[in-house]
């Protein structure tokens, strides 16, 4: 065998430890976007989740005004410190819907009592069902839909007072 | 002592749950009564990955949104939908990552090759070393 040839492994080796090593220091995106962006929010009709709020169509959320819809549940931790940063965002004129996944009317009453309620409409998804259709990996998710009902953005991951700018911005290009 | 004080309650601390208080959905860990379908629904689901615990497939998960892609999964099959439209629908909403079966985009290429490189390689490599032999 050639010289070079025996080098092969070793390079082989280093090449698979310089891999790792990178992992190592820089993990990967471990993130599954939606692949219903720009694409319309899928047909469905849940129920309320609530008393005394309505639940949430496809149908309202193409209402000729841009929305948020976010996806959260009252048993997920970080939905708790995203609530003030919807609050936010309600206050300033942004209309959010919202699909609550696999939650009782009871733990989510509580929640919305403690937390604050940003919400026009909550919908019930209690298998998931929904939020599979959306392309929504986990809670909590936001996606900005426009007026005609067609998703422009997600939101992965819990939205935090750096993004208010950004998605006020979004609402409006929207528009 | 504070130390070793901490030190004992994170051993005794109860991880939070972050699990709904839903009980999990009808089919997720029940099988179909038709064993073709079941079959079916078997094949279909150890080959979709879980979102949660990723790399892992909804079959082996034990995280509820796996048990909510199951229940999916069997109920599609129940109403009839063939394996493969339940996989397309999924890649549609999530991307070919879902799947463990690559699909045959550009970017899968290198893995259906992989297989015939390495063989050509290794017919190469059995012939460099007969060939040697035969001439000493």
């Amino acid at each position: 065998m050639s010289r070079g040839l025996r080098l092969i492994p070793i390079v082989l080796l280093v090449w698979l430890v310089i891999g790792l090593a990178w992992r190592l220091v820089k993990p990967a995106d471990t993130a599954i976007p939606s692949q219903m962006v720009e694409r319309p929010v899928p047909r469905f009709q849940l129920p309320a989740a609530i008393d005394g709020k309505p639940g949430l169509a496809s149908a309202d959320l193409a209402t000729g005004q841009p929305r948020l819809l976010n996806i959260f549940a009252s048993w997920c931790v970080p939905c708790v410190g995203e609530a003030p940063v919807l609050r936010e965002l309600q206050r300033r004129g942004v209309a959010i819907d919202a699909i609550a996944v696999r939650d009782t009317p009871e733990a989510l009453t509580a929640f919305l009592a403690r937390y604050g309620d940003p919400y026009e409409r909550i919908g019930a998804d209690r298998q998931s069902a929904v939020q599979i259709a959306l392309g929504s990996a986990g809670v909590p998710e936001t996606f900005v839909v426009d007026g005609k009902g067609v998703i422009r953005r997600q939101y992965i991951g819990p939205l935090n007072a750096s993004n208010i700018a950004g998605v006020l911005r979004e609402l409006e290009q929207v528009r | 002592m504070k130390r070793i004080a901490f030190a004992l309650m994170i051993v005794a601390a109860s991880p939070v749950l972050a699990d709904s208080n839903l009980p999990p959905a009808y089919w997720s860990n029940r099988q179909l009564p038709n064993p073709k379908q079941e079959e079916q629904a078997q094949a279909l689901m150890a080959e979709l990955r879980c979102l949660v615990c990723q790399g892992q497939s909804i079959a082996d998960s034990d995280a509820e949104l796996a048990g909510d892609m199951r229940d999916l999964v069997r109920r599609r099959i129940a109403a009839g939908e063939k394996p493969s439209a339940i996989r397309a629908w999924l890649i549609e909403r999530y991307g070919s990552w879902i799947s463990y079966k690559p699909t045959g985009e550009p970017a899968a290429w290198p893995l259906w090759l992989a297989p015939l490189a390495l063989l050509l390689a290794g017919a190469w490599l059995i012939r460099r070393r007969i060939g040697f032999r035969a001439k000493s």
